[in-house]
């Protein structure tokens, strides 16, 4: 094994999240992350790779995405045109079958990391049908006849946004862990590592404005990290001063650029119905 | 031990398995977990929760196995904290907190209050403003602001105190028992749309076709699908007023997804039981009322019938010709509903009641067996037991 996962300069893992990586990667079992938008799932295998520094294979499901398409395609189609235009490539099959993602990964030299994106938007037997490449990582090619195996285990990270049950003989393969949400002190450190020169002040503020929108009750979308992260270069970008989003100060409203964080026009006008209470209730 | 550990798991309603048991001592003994007991719970819950809505069981089922071993872990972990503490102050503080830490008399006191709290706490604590590494208003823990905070519980610290991360619960809301959002809902309706997709292959498929006709070398070889649309009929019944309005929230996103999700849906409100009238808006029921009859007369058999309400009224309601609360019915709430059954074969009743009270109110179970049990809480888990009864 060469060596483990410990976060890297630009994404902190927690604890747990360390654990269940380092657990995929020893036993070498696929890995199924969950959890809020905006926590970094996509991003996880992205670091993986470069924390170890293996080979990135990323995969992103659609709702139209067939397994066989991960595996490999045969163009029986352009086959045909040959075949009728009289092209010599038409003798050899194997010019007509075109590699998918996972076929790309098991034939890589060094074990790579292997992100299957959002595997719950694709029909729902889709798992079903990658078992046993997952479990034998390997897979018959029915027009050459010939076996592929993987030549060292990928890591597999799959990443899931819950739209879809999985099956349990799927889940049964993977490890499985969900991203929670970053409590303050976790936060603080997210945003150090994005914004380094970032007055302490602003950043106090803002985490504490911005846990005060996510526990605003009723509200249709939260904001996640992604946004707490775009709405603080804004702030950075405008130069907004600390005292600015002081939530105490009654004439203010509504934090300034909150577009960033809120992006549903019912949200923002429960938000800001939600203030004037509060402003009516202080006086 | 674990074999103990994974049947009390299975009685908690995790759905472990053989092979994840076996998963989790080929990771224990490839050396995985050492490390202190949160890491440990860590390795476990990966390898035998395959489901965030059953953390919360997990955590439990973890709490309660292992309760006598932890606090061997606590007795090993408060002796580190004096010299520790000491050494990730130096590393977490800036200098104007240390300031802010000498204003409050100085380290040695904070110090001397942490110790005392980490004392209190060798006893069973749940929440309160002492509790280091919760936040609140303590001074010491994780969450807080205040600079005088002192950071316990971070991240990096494997010692975290007595790592009772499995108490906290962090996970009861995701359990999949509590009430869902529109969103949810809606993802439970899709379900029963894609029964609409069946039938008799009668539209082309053109890449099919050209896929088996180059495939079997140019024969012309024809591919059939079935034709996709969307024929799911929708009954709703909403009861409202009354008992109901505990559950008007819920409600109400179960019928915006069920608008969203299906063309043909006819919706209709009754007042605690379906009598010889219903109505189609609740502002003017009075005015507007229809005629049951002349909705069974109106909607074909194959229209699915949905039911929601709590079924909490005075049983004279369900079984007493003029035992309506609002008006004089000449039949029998009871009467009617077996007749928009037997005119509607699939049928469910959706309700709202947490299925825990269900035994204690005779009218709800006086429904239940006029519905021969088809009757389903309002919960993601209920809502697709209702879908299955109705497919």
């Amino acid at each position: 094994m060469s060596g483990e996962f410990r976060g890297t300069e630009r994404y902190i893992a927690t604890e747990e999240l360390m654990s269940a990586v380092n657990a995929a990667l020893v036993l070498s079992r696929p890995l199924l992350i969950k959890g809020e938008p905006g926590t970094g799932k996509t991003m996880l295998a992205t670091e993986i790779a470069t924390a170890l520094s293996k080979p990135l294979y990323e995969w992103h499901i659609k709702s139209t995405t067939k397994a066989q398409q991960g595996l490999y395609e045969y163009d029986a189609v352009s086959r045909l045109r040959d075949s009728q235009l009289g092209d010599p490539r038409v003798k050899d099959i194997r010019n007509y079958i075109m590699k998918g993602t996972l076929w790309e990964a098991f034939e890589c030299d060094v074990q790579p990391v292997l992100l299957i994106d959002e595997i719950d938007k694709a029909d729902i037997e889709f798992p079903n049908d990658l078992l046993r490449e997952l479990d034998r990582m390997e897979f018959s090619v029915y027009e050459t006849r010939e076996t592929v195996r993987a030549r060292h285990r990928p890591l597999i990270i799959i990443t899931s946004n819950n739209e879809k049950e999985l099956p349990d003989a799927f889940l049964r393969r993977c490890f499985f862990h969900y991203i929670r949400f970053p409590d303050a002190a976790t936060m603080t450190q997210i945003i150090d590592v994005h914004f380094p020169g970032l007055k302490r002040d602003l950043l106090s503020e803002a985490l504490k404005s911005f846990f005060n929108v996510r526990e605003t009750p009723g509200l249709k979308k939260k904001p996640t990290t992604s946004e707490l992260l775009d709405w603080i270069k804004l702030l950075v970008a405008e130069d907004i001063p600390p005292e600015a989003l002081r939530s105490d100060d009654a004439r203010k409203l509504i934090p300034p650029l909150y577009g960033a964080l809120l992006k549903n026009e019912q949200d923002v006008h429960l938000f800001e119905q939600l203030l004037f209470l509060n402003r009516r209730n202080a006086r | 031990m674990l074999v103990k550990f994974f049947f009390l798991l299975r009685e908690a309603g995790v759905p472990v398995t053989i092979t994840e048991l076996l998963t989790l001592l080929e990771a224990l003994a490839s050396g995985l977990g050492v490390g202190g007991p949160e890491r440990f719970y860590h390795l476990s819950r990966t390898c035998l929760v395959k489901d965030e809505r059953h953390y919360d069981r997990f955590d439990r089922a973890f709490a309660a196995h292992f309760q006598g071993a932890m606090d061997a872990f606590a007795v090993i972990a408060r002796k580190l904290p004096d010299d520790w503490l000491a050494k990730n102050a130096e590393k977490l503080l800036t200098a104007e907190e240390k300031a802010a830490i000498e204003a409050l008399g100085g380290w040695d006191k904070l110090m001397e209050t942490l110790k005392k709290r980490l004392e209190e706490q060798k006893e069973r604590h749940e929440g309160g403003s002492k509790w280091i590494g919760t936040g609140g208003t303590s001074p010491f823990g994780a969450y807080g602001y205040n600079p005088e905070g002192v950071r316990i519980g971070q991240d990096r610290s494997r010692n975290r105190s007595a790592a009772k991360v499995w108490d906290r619960r962090e996970f009861a809301n995701l359990d999949d028992s509590v009430e869902l959002g529109t969103r949810n809902i809606k993802l439970a309706l899709r379900r029963l749309r894609r029964f609409a997709r069946r039938g008799a292959p009668t539209e082309l498929a053109l890449g099919d076709t050209i896929d088996a006709t180059a495939r079997s070398g140019g024969l012309l070889d024809i591919k059939w699908v079935p034709e996709r649309h969307n024929v799911v009929k929708v009954l709703l019944l909403l009861d409202v007023g009354g008992s109901m309005d505990d559950h008007v929230r819920i409600c109400e996103e179960l019928f915006s997804a069920a608008r969203s999700e299906f063309k043909h849906l006819e919706q209709y409100y009754f007042h605690n039981f379906v009598y010889e009238r219903l109505w189609r808006d609740n502002r003017r029921r009075h005015s507007e009322p229809a005629a049951t009859a002349e909705i069974l007369r109106t909607y074909g058999r194959d229209y699915k019938l949905i039911l929601v309400g709590d079924a909490t009224m005075s049983p004279y309601e369900i079984t007493q010709p003029g035992g309506s609360v609002e008006h004089w019915n000449p039949e029998s709430g009871e009467a009617w509903l077996k007749r928009l059954l037997n005119a509607y074969p699939k049928h469910v009743w959706i309700n709202p009641q947490p299925r825990g009270r269900w035994g204690h109110i005779q009218s709800l179970q006086m429904t239940r067996e006029l519905l021969e049990g088809r009757m389903y809480p309002l919960t993601l888990a209920g809502l697709d037991d209702a879908i299955d009864a109705l497919g």
